[in-house]
């Protein structure tokens, strides 16, 4: 049964994507991408995937466009912001082979047995030994927290790349623009921390976690990277060790359920929600740090003059 | 496949041919950005479609759990190329000024 509401919903974005993608003008490709990401998270919410949906308002939609944003005022800068997007022979010929892909794909998903229960049963069975009560952060922190453990690496490796190629920031803190902002940012950054803080509690039994509350957490930098606010001078000091933070707690964790004796990661029954929970608001700072560190582009330290 | 669910596999396989469409066919780097991520969605949305039956049947939540690694990982990923791409642009000439 379709509900009108969906097919509505997929039109809209499969039309924002594609003039997102096709249209000339790229600031307006930019904001219609966020549109996409935000009727994005609306359709995460009617697939009862209300974690993915927090995710991709948040990160996918929000930080993104931010990055999109600061990136595309450096290349209007350099007058690097115009395309040519008529449709050449070349064009037409990749525009039949993907859709030829296209089509074969859909034909082999619609062939997928409807009624497989698939992985649901068998969490259903564990989730009572996984001292959470939110089957996705049981298995983001618990079934499979190897792979949180390794993304912890990629969004490391990935501010170490950016700082190898860009040795100053692209956007860096100067004096306030107008009041406005600055007032706004001295009263949202309390109220989200606060956000950050209980989205990273409510994680544990309802929809919410670490990178939901991470992201909050990173959303709140870039407003204070945008607003100007003042930053002492030891702040830069403590971006290394809150960078690594996420990644040592997990680690630690590791080394220690191997050394008393299990396998790497398996936690305690006893213990599983506490470690779950340090994991995790250690990972929140990490994260919070890293997407904020993301939107300065580069090595934290001030552009150069010229 | 059935339903609503189906509607959004679907959806994302136009996504994914949408995005890798503009990956190959466009020539600008903050374009092909955006057409990657556009084409990660159209992924992330044909795994979470899977994990979803219909309202009365328990969700799979292992498609979320990725879904969600996938999201922050592509925002890495993101600001890493347009990293890239902003130091490309300082070294490169744009084509209507070289005449």
């Amino acid at each position: 049964m379709i509900h009108l509401v969906d097919v509505t919903l997929v039109v809209t974005l499969l039309a924002c994507a594609w003039l997102s993608l096709t249209g000339r003008d790229l600031l307006r490709s930019v904001v219609l991408f966020i549109a996409f990401g935000l009727l994005v998270s609306l359709g995460w919410a009617r697939l009862r995937a209300p974690d993915v949906a927090l995710a991709e308002a948040a990160v996918g939609s929000g930080l993104t466009g931010a990055l999109l944003l600061s990136a595309f005022s450096a290349m209007e800068r350099a007058r690097l912001t115009t395309d040519e997007v008529g449709l050449t022979r070349a064009r037409w010929l990749a525009l039949g082979l993907t859709l030829g892909l296209g089509v074969s794909l859909g034909v082999v998903l619609l062939s997928l047995p409807s009624d497989h229960p698939r992985l649901s049963l068998h969490i259903q069975e564990r989730i009572s030994q996984s001292g959470v009560l939110n089957s996705v952060t049981a298995v983001l922190l618990n079934f499979r927290s190897y792979d949180t453990l390794l993304e912890m690496v990629v969004l490391l490796a990935s501010l170490v790349g950016i700082w190898a190629v860009a040795p100053f920031a692209r956007v860096w803190p100067k004096a306030p623009s107008t009041p406005i902002l600055a007032a706004l940012a001295r009263l949202l950054l309390p109220l989200m921390t606060v956000v950050a803080g209980y989205l990273l509690w409510l994680g544990a039994d309802a929809p919410g976690g670490a990178f939901q509350a991470g992201a909050v957490l990173g959303g709140m930098g870039v407003l204070w990277v945008a607003a100007s606010l003042w930053h002492p001078p030891w702040a830069l000091r403590m971006v290394r060790p809150l960078l690594v933070l996420g990644l040592l707690a997990f680690l630690a964790v590791a080394g220690v359920t191997m050394g008393i004796g299990k396998s790497m990661l398996e936690y305690p029954a006893s213990q599983a929600k506490t470690l779950i929970l340090w994991i995790e608001t250690a990972a929140t700072v990490s994260i919070g740090v890293t997407l904020t560190l993301l939107f300065l582009g580069g090595y934290p330290a001030p552009p150069e003059q010229s | 496949m059935s339903g609503s669910s189906s509607l959004y596999a679907l959806a994302g396989i136009a996504l994914f041919c949408m995005g890798l469409f503009a990956l190959i066919a466009y020539p600008h780097s903050l374009r092909k950005i955006l057409a990657a991520n556009v084409a990660g969605t159209g992924v992330f949305m044909i795994f979470v479609a899977l994990g979803y039956q219909g309202p009365e049947r328990p969700i799979d939540p292992v498609p979320h759990a990725l879904v969600i690694t996938g999201i922050v990982v592509a925002v890495c990923a993101t600001g890493l190329a347009l990293t890239l791409a902003v130091g490309l642009g300082a070294t490169h000439i744009a084509p209507d000024e070289e005449e």
